[in-house]
């Protein structure tokens, strides 16, 4: 028995060893990892402007990884009509992706073009030292200068200019992305693309015209006229989409230059299988929407399932559909019914039930008075117009020019009373010519007794310059019933 | 007949300008300031001096190539001006075929400007009495706290090839110099005493003049920024360097 005990106590020892030793052999390991990984062989680095990415590092040794980067000063378009000078790593916005594995030596040269005005620097935040480069890559117009670094943590990084004024010079477009992949690299995926959010900041209000200037008060309150993905307002959007094919596993590189707002990332209709937290280690699954503040990047991944067009936005929804943030992703393929149906069926929609097909009168049936005179049938007539029509076709019949059809001097309600009796009682859908203006709206059917219908109607032809047409509750029950 | 007239009056122009070789300069009436950054003391007193209308031209620093024929691109020692000095030069005396005669000299070092300077009698402006010229506008000595001035000196940031525009292309201000704004950045003879590392936000940091100075002064941000800019391309420099954005002009104590 106590042989046993003896037995058990040893083996408990040995476990308590083992798991002991086996703790510090993986904390040893760690940072034998980053700074003493030996590096094979040089190689010139693969760069990509955006939205593409270099080819994974795979299984490659850890190199001297030689990165030749040049400043330039270009103007480029950020909407239709609107011009900007951008100020950019590589001549992009965002700047060339790098892409580096764990251990790497990277040699880097950073040149200034001579037609430059100012000087710049490169902080990356994949670079352990002082300033991230920025110091010892202070370079002037027309020169170079190279430095050099080891990458010791895996993860997806912003790199960025940081000379004075630092705001202006990110907010001129001197940001990217250099990735650093562990050893063995990420898993493999079929798509790879780079995005990046950025806001700017211009002189004239979102969309004036010309060659806009950066404007520093704007910047400093943080009052963006534009919040763009890539660079510009369409930079991912109709032909510069971004493709996949049902079935595929797609790898999105997000990073934010800022320089002041937090992205809130979302891709409509999608749900991120797996989220690198803030470009780091950590992953999170099945994420909606992911975070991403200025100076930081996330790997988004997601397999799609189903074709059609996904829209990449920053779900501070007026950034995407008023400032720019918004791309495409279009996904083809063959459709699968089961994960996603498309429209089925489409009805009109009644609160109270399908079977009621008019409005609830409250009121029961009017008395009618067959009797009535013109001047009383047309002010009757106005009663209704206020009531029902007014708020569409406006005051004096003028409509909404675009939206709504003119009744002033309308050639299409004078060429056909009984056309305009008939959209009366049962609405109308689709595109028309009114007075040589195409409208495409739609106007619902009116819960109008046949009276009520006589009345409006011959206010309206006898009003603003109409045929002065009378129409009577006779002709609205024939149209009614012809139909 | 009106042609005529302008032909002769071109004429005296040209000779005028050919005559009086040495370029023209004006008094600039010295003063107190505080200058934005990077200076031990808060205030600066400048003394009386003259100072270049225009910068020196391509067609000036052609005719000093000439005579000093150790400042030519294939003379030049490498140690006073780098690679691309007088860059775009079709050769030694030759300027390159879209270089204007009256555009600013520009890929000059800052040995070179220093002895064309001295070669004329004058010396680079130091940067305190530069930025004191530089705060005018068109109407009064300090101009730094308006807001179109400043304004004008960020959008000229943004404007390429200023470089090759003609000297008095911009405005001239009130002491009756042109082209401080707007056109080419220019080397002042105490360029690197101002030391901003490379990496500005640790400048920020330990400076703390800047933020005593301009507060102070009731300075706004924008008018730290266009000031910034050009310390930074100063602080960018090396005295052998030469860049397409930088010439200079000379002045002369009393």
């Amino acid at each position: 028995m106590k042989k046993l005990n003896k037995l058990t106590s040893t083996i408990l020892l040995v476990l308590v060893l083992l798991v002991v030793s086996s703790c510090s052999k993986s904390e040893k390991k760690k940072i034998v990892d980053s700074s003493k990984i030996q590096v094979s062989g040089t190689m010139d680095a693969e760069l990509t402007a955006p939205p593409f990415v270099p080819s994974p590092v795979g299984d490659r040794p850890a190199k001297k990884l030689i990165v030749n980067l040049e400043i330039l000063e270009q103007e480029g378009t950020m909407t239709d009509g609107v011009k900007y000078m951008y100020w950019t790593f590589g001549g992009s916005v965002p700047g060339s992706f790098i892409r580096t594995r764990v251990g790497d030596e990277v040699e880097f040269t950073l040149s200034n073009h001579p037609d430059n005005k100012l000087p710049h620097n490169i902080d990356l935040h994949a670079v352990t030292g002082p300033g991230g480069g920025a110091t010892s890559s202070f370079v002037a117009p027309g020169h170079e200068k190279t430095f050099s670094f080891k990458t010791l943590n895996p993860g997806l990084f912003v790199y960025h200019c940081a000379t004075a004024p630092v705001g202006m010079h990110i907010a001129n477009g001197m940001y990217g992305l250099i990735l650093v992949e562990p050893e063995g690299g990420l898993s493999k995926v079929d798509k790879e693309y780079y995005i990046m959010q950025g806001d700017f900041y211009t002189k004239g209000e979102n969309g004036e015209p010309g060659l806009q200037q950066f404007d520093m008060q704007k910047a400093v309150d943080e009052d963006a006229d534009y919040v763009v993905f890539n660079g510009s307002v369409g930079a991912l959007t109709g032909d510069n989409a971004i493709t996949a094919n049902v079935g595929e596993t797609v790898r999105l590189y997000i990073g934010n230059g800022g320089p002041n707002l937090t992205s809130s990332f979302h891709v409509i209709g999608e749900i991120f299988d797996r989220v690198h937290i803030e470009g780091g280690s950590s992953i999170n699954t099945n994420v909606q929407t992911t975070s991403i503040p200025s100076g930081g990047a996330a790997i988004v991944e997601f397999k799609v399932e189903v074709p059609g067009t996904f829209i990449l936005v920053d779900h501070a929804i007026f950034r995407a559909f008023n400032k720019g943030a918004l791309g495409m992703l279009k996904v083809k393929g063959e459709e699968d019914k089961q994960l996603y149906s498309g429209v089925k069926q489409e009805g009109i929609y009644n609160p109270e039930g399908g079977t009621i097909q008019t409005m609830p009168n409250g009121a029961d049936k009017k008395e009618v008075n067959p009797n009535k005179s013109l001047a009383q049938k047309i002010e009757s007539g106005s009663q209704i117009y206020t009531k029902t029509c007014f708020a569409c076709h406006q005051a004096n019949g003028e409509g909404i020019a675009n939206a709504f059809p003119p009744l002033a001097n309308s050639d299409y309600l004078n060429a056909d009373v009984k056309r305009a009796i008939g959209i009366v009682l049962h609405g109308k859908t689709g595109e028309i010519t009114v007075n040589g203006a195409k409208y495409n709206s739609v106007m619902t059917k009116q819960t109008l007794t046949d009276d009520e219908v006589a009345d409006v109607l011959t206010y309206v032809y006898n009003s603003w310059g109409n045929n002065k047409t009378e129409v009577t509750p006779m002709m609205v029950t024939e149209v009614k019933n012809s139909h | 007949m009106n042609t005529i007239f302008r032909l002769i009056f071109g004429m005296l122009l040209f000779f005028t300008i050919h005559v009086n070789c040495q370029s023209k300069m004006v008094l600039i009436k010295g003063g107190t300031y505080i200058p934005l950054y990077g200076r031990d003391s808060l205030t600066v007193t400048i003394g009386d001096f003259q100072m270049d209308v225009y910068p020196v031209t391509n067609e000036e620093y052609l005719q000093f190539v000439k005579k000093y024929p150790k400042w030519r691109k294939s003379n030049v020692k490498s140690l006073f001006a780098d690679a691309n000095y007088l860059r775009g030069w079709k050769s030694d005396t030759i300027l390159g075929d879209n270089q204007l005669l009256k555009a600013p000299i520009t890929n000059i070092s800052w040995f070179a400007a220093n002895d064309y300077c001295e070669c004329q009698g004058k010396r680079l402006p130091t940067i305190d009495e530069w930025e004191y010229v530089a705060m005018a506008n068109e109407d009064i000595p300090d101009a730094r706290i308006l807001k179109n001035y400043n304004d004008f000196i960020l959008a000229w940031y943004e404007k390429p090839k200023t470089f090759n525009n003609e000297i008095g292309s911009t405005f001239k201000n009130y002491w009756g110099v042109y082209d401080l704004h707007g056109l080419v950045w220019e080397w002042t003879s105490d360029f690197n005493s101002v030391l901003i590392s490379g990496e500005s936000r640790k400048d920020v940091d330990t400076d703390s003049n800047l933020f005593c100075g301009s507060a102070a002064l009731g300075a706004t941000d924008l008018m730290n920024y266009a000031a910034f800019m050009r310390y930074a391309i100063r602080g960018s420099s090396k005295a052998k360097y030469t860049m397409k954005n930088l010439g200079f002009r000379c002045v002369k104590d009393l």
